[in-house]
């Protein structure tokens, strides 16, 4: 099995995200060539072909080119196997592949069954086994399912790639996240509000607990997003990542962008009305309770 | 200006979800039905641009059996103009292939200017729909907007990256723009809104019309995914349950003194 495996690059830095191909490749015993649009100085560490071009000639978003690039590697390598990261570049680029070869695509694969992929519905409450019906098959993998444990070694075999830069696409700079506000991967403890506080109001008992606890509060997207609470307050992997020696999570569902910020953290209570909520696989001790009345309850018991 | 919005009915993600009887997705059964979250958005976008420019017809799209026509009239109670429902009882086995084929089979002699999806559905999740349907109409794309303006022929876009970073992106309509979650406050429907959305039109249109290629993947089967994490759940009174937490985080961290 042949596998042509994506890199990413961003404002010249290679994303650490790039190895995951390979430790799939790896692990599904394929052979593998990569493609980068990139930068000549920051150059993945691989042995094996590098179909390269530079990140500054083909512009930051300019998804047409990257797919003429592809398609002209892809008719050199044919690799049955196309392999992408499922992030803000793969999801944008991968479906613009498999539309151009006329071949099906898989997204957000977690792992590999029988020869088929596995892949998460209904925010990781199932997975479904999907087989691809072609020859060649474009996969994006979810975010940390695979990867390697340490940065590989090895020098790859540049072939450059020659740009052609016209674009429908004007790129008009960055925007950075705002800077400012609370910096959430100082604090040793942190309680986070969910969508599952119900209403803004609620945001009350959530501070509570976190400040007899002596720590920060923190906050998921949605919460974020309705203007409950301030960005720096956000977890997840649009917002902080954090590892504090206790994450306490009410009315967090734990989607996996949620998961992203805080899978790291020493010790997980989730306090939750589902039992069956994702976030039951990452936490250590599942509270099955409404957080409204839970909360205050707790918080007492700790002043006390 | 003609606007088309695509969007899904799911279930309720804090269902209790069961397998259908062949194994090969969740049954329908005792489910509770909703707009796919990252819809929501479009619809609102697609709203906000008619209510910009004064005159528009935005067109509401979805597929799906009848049930999904609840959803339908929920947007057409935030003020889409009409409804467009591709009927089809077993949607659930068609591939995203698919469906941006029915949808490109509609909406191809349409000359819609402006297309809104959603980034990807909460129950699926390929975040290949909207993509596929521009690349099939010829449209250019831009996925996962968290900021839109229109002005003269041309939207400027906030393009959401990884770690809260943005590119900021420029381009002529038509085209076509998946939403992710904050792009905008998608607005309630009034009740004035709800009554008025009745007499709005909602054909029905059958999928076999429509569908012209063969699925590019299958799903083999649907699981429950094998449980890792061997964390310890309670439940019970909350005073109970207070003692309890409280005696572990004793136990187990550092940080209770
Ligand atoms: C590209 C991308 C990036 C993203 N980045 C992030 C990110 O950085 N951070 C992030 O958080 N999300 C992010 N998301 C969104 C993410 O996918 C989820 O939509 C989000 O995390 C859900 O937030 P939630 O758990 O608060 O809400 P929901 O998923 O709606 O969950 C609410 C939970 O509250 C529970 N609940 C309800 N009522 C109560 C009650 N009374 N007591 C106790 N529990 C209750 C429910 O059972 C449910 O489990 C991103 C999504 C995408 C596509
Ligand atoms: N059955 C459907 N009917 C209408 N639009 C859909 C349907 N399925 C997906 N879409 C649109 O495509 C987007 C991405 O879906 P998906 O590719 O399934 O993640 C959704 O947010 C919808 O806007």
């Amino acid at each position: 099995m042949k596998t042509l495996l994506i890199a990413e690059s961003r404002q010249g830095k290679l994303l650490p995200g790039s190895y995951e191909p390979l430790d799939f490749a790896n692990k599904i015993g394929a052979e593998a060539a990569m493609f980068l649009v990139g930068s000549e100085s920051d150059l993945p560490h691989f042995d094996g072909s590098l179909y390269f071009a530079e990140e500054s000639e083909v512009g930051e978003y300019n998804p047409e080119e990257h797919l003429r690039l592809i398609l002209e590697v892809v008719d050199k390598e044919k690799p049955q196997l196309i392999v992408l990261s499922h992030s803000s570049y793969g999801w944008d680029l991968a479906p613009r592949i498999a539309l151009a070869l006329q071949v099906g695509q898989i997204s957000e694969v977690v792992g590999y069954q029988d020869g088929a992929m596995v892949v998460p519905a209904c925010n990781s409450k199932l997975q479904r086994v999907v087989q691809a019906q072609g020859e060649v098959t474009v996969v994006t993998l979810q975010s940390g399912a695979f990867g390697l444990d340490d940065e590989p070694a090895g020098t790859p075999t540049v072939e450059k790639l020659s740009v052609q830069a016209d674009s429908k696409f004007e790129f008009h700079g960055y925007e950075e996240a705002e800077e400012g506000g609370v910096d959430l991967t100082k604090a040793e403890i942190i309680v986070s509000a969910g969508r599952g506080i119900g209403k803004p109001e609620n945001l009350a008992i959530v501070e509570a607990l976190a400040k007899v606890l002596g720590g920060e509060y923190g906050a998921s997207r949605p919460v974020v997003d309705s203007d409950w609470a301030e960005h720096s307050r956000q977890v997840g992997s649009t917002g902080q990542t954090v590892a504090p020696k206790l994450y306490i999570a009410c009315g967090i569902s734990g989607a996996i962008q949620h998961l992203a910020g805080m899978k790291k953290s020493e010790f997980i209570v989730a306090i939750n009305t589902d039992r069956d909520a994702p976030i039951g696989e990452v936490a250590d001790v599942l509270v099955v309770a409404d957080l409204k009345q839970f909360l205050p309850a707790l918080t007492a018991r700790l002043e006390g | 200006m003609k606007i088309l919005i695509c969007i899904k009915q799911v279930p309720d993600m804090e269902s209790r979800f069961k397998l259908n009887d062949a194994g090969t997705w969740y049954s329908d059964q005792d489910l509770a039905w909703r707009m796919n979250e990252y819809d929501e958005f479009a619809v609102e976008q697609a709203i906000q641009l008619r209510e910009q420019l004064g005159e528009a017809e935005v067109v509401v799209l979805s597929v799906g059996s009848d049930r999904v026509k609840e959803t339908m009239k929920k947007a057409l109670a935030m003020g889409a103009d009409r409804g467009v429902h591709i009927q089809d009882d077993t949607s659930y086995e068609k591939d995203p292939f698919q469906i941006a084929s029915v949808i490109a089979a509609y909406a191809g002699d349409q000359n819609f200017d402006v297309i809104f999806t959603g980034m990807q559905s909460q129950d699926r999740g390929s975040a290949q729909v909207g993509v596929l349907l521009a690349g099939l109409l010829g449209m250019p794309a831009v996925t996962t907007i968290v900021g839109f303006e229109y002005d003269d022929g041309k939207a400027t876009v906030r393009r959401e990256l990884e770690g809260g970073l943005k590119a900021v992106v420029k381009l002529a309509s038509p085209a076509l723009f998946t939403c992710q979650l904050g792009l905008n406050t998608p607005r309630y429907p009034t009740l004035p809104n709800i009554m008025k959305a009745k007499r709005k039109e909602l054909v029905s249109l059958p999928m076999a019309d429509l569908l012209k290629v063969e699925a590019l993947t299958t799903t083999a089967a649907t699981q429950f995914p094998e449980k890792k994490g061997g964390g310890m759940i309670l439940e019970g009174d909350v005073g109970e349950l207070t003692e309890q937490l409280v005696a572990i985080l004793k136990d187990k961290t550092t940080v209770l003194k």
